[in-house]
């Protein structure tokens, strides 16, 4: 886990911080970095970046280490961060920009692959998992 | 009363028990229950990006299906439906370029969508409709002895506009179960994620939390949890083997529809339980209350 961040020279207004803003609505350089999303983020033990530290990277435009995070993945869009933001930034909508952003290049790194499941596996599952898995891992 | 009802796909499938117990707990108090026809996909997840409308034409196409039947609302019991649902009508009330946009894309739908359509929740029905008084004084078999962990996880209660009761302490659930004379217990875990869509790909980051969240009912004193999702129902239910495999000190406990407990107390016919779809079986814990 990353507990401090050596700053690089990309600064916000880069075009990487103007996607993230466009493709989540969100005002990135609201945050204060209370830490309130990650205290409260039922995902935390299966991320390599916490939440409120995925806001500051998305503000210094640190673009490769974040598409390239085990946490942006790993976020499930509870939303639990959202509504405890004290500064109403939505974080989750800011997660599910990186992830789209991944999704949406040519070389669709998709993260599930639903035909390497066995037949039992998905005949076990409700629809409502499976389609929701789909909508927010593959391309 | 009548109501139009969106079932959603896991109630005609996996969780049939969620569906029919709905529909005949309501008939037991007076709501007669009308199915929209043709309905489709909710569109499972309400997509969290500002510039993909497509992910709002699956809730849009089902708000037109109710309003071609003259409903200016309709009830559905699926947490994620009601999320999905609820929140496309609020992005499309808001933005009317949205909407014309949408409208233009559905242009082989003979009726235009114009926001006129309320999506509700049965809880919220059940609440503000029909009263918890009324539910009580319809029960035929009081829940006497059922201690209850009411479990809301995320969909009912985020984000704050679609919320049926308080963001962090909703109590609605605990309303309906005393109503029907069970006994909610303290449950500080109510509105913790279950890991949802992760037990397809990552079953083991969903039995993890099925191990802490049925672990915090359970040292709550329940001996059920209720649950109004059918996702969070397969994971807290269908999840706790692994659950038992990550804690050897895992205490088994039956998960169920809150719809299952209001047919039970209302004198439903018990086919409408449809055990056979439970992991865990309920009926030990609820016959040895006397309860079926």
């Amino acid at each position: 886990m990353i507990t401090s961040l050596r700053i690089t020279p990309a600064r916000p207004g880069n075009p990487f911080v103007a996607q993230v803003e466009q493709i989540s609505g969100q005002k990135i350089l609201a945050c204060y970095q209370c830490g309130n999303c990650s205290a409260g983020c039922p995902m935390s033990d299966h991320m390599d970046v916490l939440p409120n530290q995925i806001i500051r990277m998305v503000q210094l435009g640190m673009r490769e280490q974040l598409l390239a995070s085990k946490s942006i993945w790993a976020c499930v869009s509870c939303m639990t961060c959202n509504s405890r933001c004290p500064k109403n930034v939505r974080i989750a909508e800011v997660i599910e920009a990186l992830r789209e952003i991944v999704l949406r290049t040519n070389d669709r790194r998709d993260c599930l692959h639903i035909t390497e499941l066995s037949p039992e596996t998905i005949a076990a599952l409700p629809p409502i998992a499976i389609i929701s898995s789909m909508r927010k891992l593959t391309s | 009363m009548k109501l139009s009802y969106y079932p959603g796909c896991t109630l005609k499938s996996h969780a049939r028990n969620f569906d029919d117990s709905t529909v005949a707990s309501m008939a037991r108090l007076d709501v007669e229950v009308k199915e929209l026809a043709n309905w489709n996909c909710c569109g499972t997840v309400h997509g969290l990006t500002s510039d993909n409308l497509i992910q709002r034409m699956a809730p849009v196409t089902n708000l037109i299906r109710a309003k071609e039947e003259s409903a200016n609302a309709f009830m559905t019991s699926c947490a994620m439906c009601y999320n999905t649902l609820k929140r496309a009508n609020q992005h499309v009330r808001a933005d009317a370029e949205a909407l014309a946009t949408i409208n233009d894309f559905l242009s082989l739908e003979t009726t235009k969508y114009t926001g006129d359509v309320d999506v509700l929740h049965l809880l919220e029905v059940l609440r503000d409709q029909v009263g918890f008084e009324k539910l009580a004084a319809k029960v035929k078999r009081p829940l006497k002895g059922l201690r209850v962990a009411c479990y809301y996880g995320c969909l009912l209660v985020r984000p704050q506009e679609v919320a049926i009761d308080d963001v962090e302490n909703p109590t609605v659930m605990e309303k309906l179960v005393e109503a029907l004379g069970a006994t909610p217990v303290r449950f500080a875990l109510k509105t913790e994620c279950c890991g949802a869509y992760h037990t397809v790909g990552q079953p083991e980051v969903v039995a993890d939390r099925t191990n802490r969240i049925m672990g915090n009912a359970h040292s709550g004193g329940a001996d059920v949890v209720v649950v109004s999702c059918p996702l969070c129902a397969h994971n807290l239910d269908h999840r706790q083997q692994e659950a038992r495999r990550l804690n050897s000190n895992f205490h088994h406990m039956p998960v169920l529809y809150f719809t299952q407990l209001m047919a039970i107390a209302l004198g439903c016919d018990k086919t409408v339980l449809c055990f056979d779809l439970h992991h865990v079986d309920p009926e030990p814990t609820l016959a040895g209350l006397g309860l079926v």
